[in-house]
């Protein structure tokens, strides 16, 4: 048994040491994700609020005024005998000013003695949520979603399909050379894609494929080294006795695939999947060489951008949309992130 | 024949129809192979040799069909291009801070997150790898109004300390901070790599040079970075390579035109607007085998200096 005092001491350090570990890493977590808070902000806001928050809040507050004998005059909180009172501002003076109460707009007015540029305008709290259907409206952020979405899907299935298929030859059949073609396929990883980007580009131009989604799914029915990688990872760790009973039973590769491998493989499978979606879902440089001047087929990342160069003066309907563009993969990144912490760690850990 | 390979189906059958067998495995492993093959084939070696023949042409795409052999003349040009020059500047002037940055933050915040002090890790990885799926055009249209002169919310933070923030985008000298502060929503996958290849350290290493009366930064510099060297390697590589590929940010935030003052005209920005904007094709590919030049020596040469210092557990050499 130790002494009482040194264990209290130990218990001591390590919980100080928690509180600043975690102390430091909430102040740096909530300033990694301050940006968001500032675009929810900013979408709900009006375009003047906007202008005015510069010196004032950052909340989307409006200035509270009172229509008396028909003029708008803006409402001060003001101090008085009686505490203070929210009374709107009919006549600015210098050392005095005339205030009028709202709540009796018949009484007289009453005067005040001192600068009314000390004063504290009353402001309230008044949202813009109509932001949202107007830029839902303006980037036509129905044609995007749906084209988005179907780039992404049929590209997800073509990966899948192939890279399914390649990464079952890796693990379960005997090719020649299979060491060196696997070497040659994890090269492709740091291959510069510019260096096959123009020839690749002027044959989908020859064939008359640029202005359609073609070059941006077909390719991916040829699977992709990462995806390959990390379906061949896990199928490595699948045991074999489950396939070998299924030949011996007389099943063709293609059936034990779908039977046997794919049915255990599921998480690897959803990960893949998901990698290729939040891909597409991003991607810019390929809709915006094959797309241009087809702006009914362009996705969220063009279409967006497009926008946003249009719209340089509404940066409310600019975060509005940006918040429209990044829900769906931020939603699914929420409710899959296992998948996605899996994937990531075995591509970049195991190589 | 002697030695029958267990680990292979149908070693109960005889051999003949073994041997039958094998071949038939053979063919259906090309079939399963074959996607790729075809994909490596004519959207990678046939491309790749391709652009380098269009680099000795004088390929336009508003003349597709008049294409002319013009010999080394494109490879000339690279001498008289002003714009190569300045675009060569900027990626170099980037990527002296930014490869560092792309290396260094994901490993310290790696290492954070690693502290066993620390409480719920699993909620600080989620929510640090969160911004690394948000679409570029949306981190890019936030970051450009958190960055604005006088709305944004960085300049108001220090004017709230009585300064005076400058005009990010707008300004040369703060373009590329602005540039590394927009890149740090993109730390969540490293950082997320670095962090799982943390916990694949082996605890008695530690234990051992605890008892050798290591002090924390001692076990760090002795034992973590050379037992995570492959990996900070391997993302070494990646991110050089990311850095001559640098495209979305930038252009997003000048319409490719490189302002201001074309401090970002980056390399792959010059040879997007050669090739798609003025459809130079053959001297965008000639561009493009600059590149790809470019990024073979830095390759080749990193592996050779990673003999140096990247330490491999198993004792297996290469990646």
């Amino acid at each position: 048994m130790t002494a009482y005092g040194a264990f209290d001491s130990k218990t001591f350090r390590s919980f100080r040491l928690k509180t600043l570990i975690t102390l430091l890493a909430t102040f740096l977590l909530v300033t990694f994700l301050m940006p968001f808070s500032y675009m929810v902000v900013t979408s709900l806001k009006d375009k003047q609020q906007i202008i005015e928050g510069a010196q004032g809040s950052v909340l989307p507050l409006d200035t509270v005024t009172f229509n008396y004998q028909g003029k708008d005059y803006n409402v001060y909180n003001v101090p008085t005998s009686a505490g203070t009172r929210q009374l709107a501002l009919i006549r600015k003076g210098q050392t005095e000013s005339r205030f009028v109460d709202p709540a009796h707009p018949a009484a007289d007015p009453v005067v005040w003695q001192g600068s009314w540029r000390t004063l504290e305008p009353v402001t309230v709290l008044n949202p813009r949520l109509t932001n949202f259907p107007e830029a839902w409206q303006r980037v036509q952020f129905p044609l995007l979603f749906f084209n988005t979405l179907m780039i992404a899907v049929f590209g997800m299935i073509g990966t899948l399909l192939s890279s399914i298929c390649v990464a079952y030859a890796f693990t379960r059949f005997p090719i020649p050379g299979k060491n060196l073609i696997f070497m040659i396929l994890i090269g492709t990883i740091i291959l510069p894609r510019q260096v096959t980007l123009i020839p690749t580009f002027a044959f989908f131009t020859r064939i008359g494929w640029t202005g359609t989604w073609l070059p941006l799914i077909v390719p991916h029915f040829f699977s992709n080294a990462y995806n390959v990688f990390l379906l061949r990872q896990y199928f490595l760790t699948l045991p074999r006795e489950l396939d070998e009973a299924a030949m011996i039973d007389g099943a063709s590769p293609f059936r034990i695939l779908r039977s046997v491998i794919i049915p255990q493989s599921y998480p690897v499978i959803i990960a893949v999947g998901l990698f290729h979606f939040v891909y597409a879902w991003n991607n810019y440089f390929e809709p915006l060489i094959y797309l241009i001047g087809k702006p009914n087929l362009v996705p969220l990342s063009v279409g967006i951008q497009i926008f946003n160069y249009q719209f340089g003066s509404e940066p409310q309907l600019i975060q509005a949309t940006a918040l429209l563009g990044m829900s769906l993969p931020v939603i699914i990144f929420f409710f899959a992130q296992r998948f996605f912490m899996q994937g990531i760690v075995v591509t970049g850990v195991e190589k | 024949m002697t030695a029958v390979d267990l680990s292979k189906p149908g070693t109960l059958a005889t051999t003949s129809s073994a041997s039958q067998l094998a071949r038939r495995q053979k063919f259906w492993g090309f079939v399963f192979l074959s996607p790729w093959v075809i994909g490596f084939l004519f959207f990678t070696l046939i491309p790749i040799v391709t652009s380098l023949v269009i680099s000795f042409t004088d390929f336009n795409l508003n003349k597709p069909d008049e294409i002319n052999f013009v010999g080394l003349e494109n490879y000339l040009k690279l001498f008289k291009d002003p714009i190569l020059g300045i675009s060569l500047q900027d990626t170099l002037r980037f990527g002296l801070i930014s490869l560092p940055m792309s290396i260094l933050l994901p490993l310290g915040l790696a290492l954070l997150l690693n502290s066993k002090y620390l409480i719920a890790q699993r909620l600080f990885r989620t929510l640090f790898y969160m911004p690394y799926v948000v679409p570029t055009v949306s981190a890019v249209a936030i970051w450009r109004g958190m960055l604005s002169t006088d709305t944004g919310w960085i300049n108001r933070l220090i004017a709230l300390f009585g300064g005076r923030g400058p005009d990010w985008v707008n300004s040369v000298q703060w373009i590329y901070p602005a540039l590394y502060i927009i890149g740090l929503w993109g730390i969540g996958n490293v950082m997320l790599i670095m962090l799982a290849s943390l916990q694949g350290v082996p605890t008695e290493l530690y234990e051992a040079a605890r008892v050798d009366g290591a002090r924390p930064l001692d076990e760090i510099r002795f034992i973590t970075l050379p037992m995570i060297s492959p990996v900070i390697f391997y993302n070494l590589v990646l991110s050089v390579i990311g850095l001559f590929q640098y495209f979305d940010i930038p252009y997003m935030l000048s319409a490719g035109r490189g302002d201001p003052a074309n401090t970002t005209m980056f390399f792959n920005i010059h040879l997007y607007k050669t090739a798609f904007t003025y459809k130079d094709m053959a001297y965008g590919s000639t561009l493009a085998w600059v590149l790809f030049l470019m990024a073979f020596v830095i390759t080749v040469f990193l592996f050779r200096t990673g003999r140096h210092w990247v330490f491999y557990a198993g004792g297996e050499q290469g990646q």
